[in-house]
């Protein structure tokens, strides 16, 4: 069973490895960790979670929990979230933060950053209505800021209030006094990010040694 | 006769200032002999006149001259930072040199003599260390420690390859009968390698900074040049001692290695030592704040005098000192003990850099050359070559190991980044007299700088922009960008513990982790402070501050504060003070520091000729805050902000305000699309201060449509159009997001100060008005504002101008 289990774990790694872009060693170390995780199990839920100490102190912790179940994440056409999720789809958002492969022609740059953006619009748009508004933007910052004591609540609401103004004036080239701005959709939020170069920034190191030795 | 020779020699004096040679002394000292009425005078001492007027030039020289030249030094960048264009396409440095090179000449033309104050010892005690507690102070940490191995792998080997690869192949060249240099055996070439190829902070920095190179390569080169001291130094050293010496033998190249090691560390060790020493002697100070200041000036030049002591590397010594310091030094000592370190550090550092410029200049002209075509050629090719060489080779190899690896166009910009400057020369001036070829050395040293400088440090942006090198992105961003960066980066933090990836963040979290159970208990005085006494302390230490920031923008009226201090607020002169700028920045601010402390992550990097502003951007928001909530005590507030839909007034449940005021408000949106009532929290006294202080001090822009407003819509229900005033006061620029409905005023550009005439008006009393639903009530109201004149073509300066 053995052999068996880890032949058709590396054809599978290998297919991972193609789908997502990761190399195989990094798949098996994730899974490594997957499993470490789930203990042992097949699915990971969101209080396996929990147990990582750190992630505790993360203010957007239940944020980024929530984007693991996101089905807007797993570059399908769902919607909803899902209360647990397999390896595949844990690698999948996984993927969001692979650093830029230099190698890459500039469409498929283009499209790998539409993706990571996608991912923190979702991140934003809980409601999945395809705009941030002003309450979820809020609520956002005001988890951001929610460790510091000397910001209160309305401090955080004045920021996000003229964010989403500057958005608008961003987003909006020519506002007719009438309308009414509703919230920022994804176009809107690309916009905000042109120039800005989020693929050298949002990446994780992902490691091709082991890691079991360094579990949180 | 003393009273004759001491006249007289007053008399020399006038004479040498005023007209430098030799006639005035033969003028004055004429009188004494020839004149009769001299001797007459000196045998009746009693009868000598006082002397009215001496002048005495001695005396008073040295620090004279010193204090001229530094002038003379501050003026040209005086000069050259006011027409920026010059200072696009030539960089500072140059600038400097060639103010340095005029004045040199004028020197040397009148004097025949170069100026005495720059010496060798001069350089390296005294100027030199401001530069490096400058650099190190502002680095930017984070980058710095994720870039370490980089950096040590290009300081170390790369400065080693140079060496050795210059040296040996100026060896070769050397060996060529048509250059007359067959006398210059391998230890001296190697010795002037070593001198050569060591990249000079300052000079680069200068370059880099201009081109606004992206961060990565600025942090390589940066922590290259910092680093690459401790080898140069051990080089040097070594190989002086070795030129010296007959002959070289392989214990001697172990020796040379061991040697090396030990400068490196032994830099280490007592920067780290009087780092935490200076640390720990700032927990103590709390009542002795004025020299607190002090303490990290004389630890970290101490770090480097004992460095010096033990012929270690000083340079890396004050780099670690000044980075284990910073840290815990901030968190002790005063708000303003902080800004004044930070002040006083980049003045010097600045100082320095411009005099060293100066002095290369000036000293370039004064000095005795030596020149051979052939090996100063060459020296140049071989500096270039052999770095442009090391730089490639050395990115192959870690480049797999970079998470960001260099590309082409990084490898040249490091390469071409490469600049020497005022620490080779001072360094070939140190070289002993017994070397021969010694001003052949100096003069190819000389002839490198300036190269590098003028030629690399000119042409490196109109390359850099013509290669496309990655440059960084240094406009401030949009608070939106700011937003997203750091839920970016708290998503990061998030998916890297998920993963629970063995990277050098693990260490980052062990030292973290470290850091908080031993080392704040020892070296921090309030290990955790809380918010409140912080908060406290900060008003009172603002209260001056708030004077300093002079007229508030709103009439303040004398009522007692909400702290325990009096505060002389003064009437009302509105500030005509734009803070558009700051308050963005307020807001970034706010954002930075209050978010997720355990990693802190800073991905902007300082400029280098520019102090770091946020604590200043801090105080300004805190003064805001405390001259608001004054303010509001008086309650000379217009609840301008409160012109809104007022539907039901509670009382406030804001955090911890004595101020009480608050009121719900609900909003409807105009075009409802969305339908939900929006509603407004209870506004802290101090956000609705800062808001309305945001409001005053913004000139938003044209009101016409606020108040075109009202008279078309005065009777709908529920229209915020009335409210649109306010609402817009709320940022000084009109909020619509979903709230208000109408003009969504594009306007986060340029307000004229504005803050008008907020004329006094109770809050609370106001506030209780519910606001009318209709629109007839806000008619009412807007009648009330005293200053509203809605016919104002400009539009009203101040939004908020509500009674």
């Amino acid at each position: 069973m053995g052999a068996f289990q880890s032949v058709h774990q590396e054809d599978n790694y290998e297919d991972l490895a193609t789908r997502t872009g990761f190399s195989p060693e990094q798949i098996r170390n994730l899974h490594r960790r997957f499993k470490h995780l789930t203990k042992n199990g097949d699915k990971l839920r969101r209080d396996h979670f929990r147990v990582i100490s750190d992630l505790e102190l993360n203010p957007i912790q239940s944020q980024i929990i929530e984007a693991f179940f996101d089905k807007r994440n797993f570059q399908g056409n769902g919607r909803g979230t899902v209360s647990e999720i397999g390896f595949e789809e844990f690698l999948i958002v996984m993927s969001y933060f692979l650093p830029t492969d230099p190698n890459l022609t500039a469409e498929e740059r283009e499209s790998f950053r539409q993706r990571k953006l996608h991912f923190l619009f979702n991140m934003y748009d809980t409601d999945d209505d395809g705009k941030i508004t002003v309450q979820e933007y809020r609520h956002v910052v005001q988890v951001l800021i929610s460790q510091s004591d000397n910001l209160d609540q309305e401090e955080a609401k004045e920021i996000a209030d003229a964010a989403m103004l500057e958005v608008a004036s961003l987003a909006v080239v020519h506002m007719a006094p009438d309308e009414f701005y509703e919230g920022i959709t994804f176009e809107h939020f690309v916009k905000i990010w042109k120039g800005i170069e989020i693929e050298m920034k949002m990446h994780v190191r992902f490691s091709h040694l082991e890691t079991t030795s360094i579990c949180k | 006769n003393w009273e004759q020779d001491g006249f007289s020699q007053g008399y020399h004096a006038i004479g040498y200032i005023f007209l430098p040679g030799d006639g005035p002394q033969k003028r004055f000292t004429a009188p004494p002999v020839n004149s009769p009425a001299w001797t007459q005078v000196s045998p009746k001492p009693q009868t000598q006149p006082l002397p009215v007027f001496t002048i005495n030039y001695p005396r008073i020289q040295v620090p004279f001259e010193i204090t001229l030249w530094i002038l003379l030094a501050s003026f040209a960048k005086i000069g050259f930072n006011m027409y920026h264009k010059i200072t696009i396409w030539i960089p500072e440095s140059c600038l400097l040199i060639s103010v340095g090179l005029v004045v040199g000449g004028i020197m040397y033309a009148v004097h025949g003599m170069p100026p005495a104050v720059l010496t060798s010892n001069v350089f390296f005690l005294y100027m030199l260390p401001p530069i490096v507690l400058d650099s190190s102070y502002f680095m930017p940490t984070r980058p710095f420690f994720e870039n370490v191995g980089t950096v040590l792998w290009f300081a170390v080997v790369g400065t080693l390859w140079n060496s050795l690869g210059i040296g040996v192949s100026l060896y070769g060249v050397c060996q060529i009968e048509a250059l007359g240099l067959k006398d210059i055996n391998l230890q001296e070439n190697l010795l002037f390698a070593s001198i050569i190829s060591a990249v000079d902070p300052v000079a680069v920095l200068a370059v880099f900074e201009d081109i606004s190179i992206n961060e990565q390569l600025y942090i390589v080169v940066f922590g290259e040049c910092l680093f690459n001291d401790a080898v140069t130094v051990a080089l040097y050293n070594i190989l002086s001692f070795v030129a010296t010496m007959p002959e070289v033998e392989t214990v001697d190249v172990f020796l040379g290695m061991a040697r090396f090691v030990v400068v490196g560390l032994g830099g280490l060790f007592f920067g780290f030592l009087f780092g935490f020493a200076a640390a720990f002697t700032t927990r103590f100070t709390a009542h002795v704040r004025e020299i607190e200041p002090f303490f990290v000036f004389m630890f970290s030049y101490l770090a480097y005098l004992v460095a010096e002591l033990f012929s270690l590397s000083s340079i890396m010594a004050i780099v670690t000192c000044a980075l284990t310091m910073k840290y815990y030094v901030e968190e002790n000592v005063a708000q303003r003990s902080c800004t004044t370190i930070r002040h006083v550090v980049k003045m010097l550092g600045t100082m320095s850099e411009t005099l060293i410029f100066f002095f290369l200049g000036v000293a370039t002209i004064t000095t005795d050359h030596e020149w051979n075509w052939g090996y100063i050629l060459f020296t140049l090719l071989f500096a270039f070559v052999w770095r442009a060489l090391g730089v490639f080779v050395l990115t192959q190899i870690i480049n797999p190991f970079r998470t960001i690896p260099f590309n082409f166009k990084d490898q040249f910009g490091l390469a071409y980044g490469g600049l020497r400057g005022a620490i080779c020369f001072a360094l070939v001036f140190l070289l002993p007299q017994n070397i021969t070829c010694r001003n052949l050395f100096i003069t190819a040293t000389i002839v490198v700088i300036l190269f590098t400088v003028f030629i690399q440090g000119i042409s490196i942006r109109p390359l850099v922009e013509c290669m496309k090198v990655r440059r960084t992105n240094r406009k401030l961003g949009t608070i939106n960008v700011e937003i997203h960066k750091r839920l970016m980066e708290h998503t990061i933090a998030g998916i890297e513990d998920i993963c629970g990836q063995w990277s050098h963040y693990y260490w980052k979290d062990k030292f973290k982790k470290f850091n908080d159970r031993v080392l704040r208990k020892i070296l921090i005085r309030d290990n955790r402070a809380e918010s409140s006494i912080v908060a406290l302390y900060k008003k009172l230490e603002l209260q001056n501050a708030l004077e300093l920031l002079g007229p508030a923008p709103s009439d303040l009226s004398a009522a007692p504060s909400l702290m325990d201090l009096h505060v002389e607020t003064k009437p009302t002169a509105r500030t005509k003070r734009n803070f558009p700028a700051s308050d963005l920045r307020n807001m970034h601010e706010l954002l930075s520091k209050n978010m997720y402390k355990i990693r802190q992550r800073t991905v902007e990097y300082t400029k280098k000729s520019a102090l770091p502003n946020d604590s200043k951007v801090r105080e300004i928001l805190i003064r805001r805050h405390i001259s608001i909530r004054h303010s509001f005590r008086v309650g000379s507030f217009p609840r301008t902000v409160w012109n809104l839909n007022v539907s039901s007034l509670d009382n406030a449940e804001g955090p911890g305000l004595e101020d009480k005021q608050s009121w719900k408000m609900t909003l409807h949106p105009c075009s409802g699309s969305r339908g939900t009532d929006l509603e407004l929290e209870p506004l802290s006294a101090t956000s609705s201060v800062s808001q309305l202080q945001r409001f005053s001090s913004r000139q938003e822009r044209p009101l016409q449509n606020r108040y075109h407003q009202p008279e078309r819509r005065e009777h709908e229900l529920g229209q915020q159009t009335s409210r649109e005033p306010i609402a817009e006061g709320l940022w000084g620029q009109p909020q619509r997001d979903s709230w208000t409905a109408h003009r969504y005023s594009r306007s986060r550009d340029e307000h004229r100060p504005g803050g008008g005439n907020l004329p006094p008006s109770a809050p609370t009393g106001w506030a209780q008005e519910p606001l009318i639903q209709k629109g007839g009530g806000s008619q009412n109201h807007l009648n009330r504002r005293p200053h509203w004149r809605p016919h104002n073509p400009h539009g009203p300066q101040s939004p908020g101008q509500v009674d």
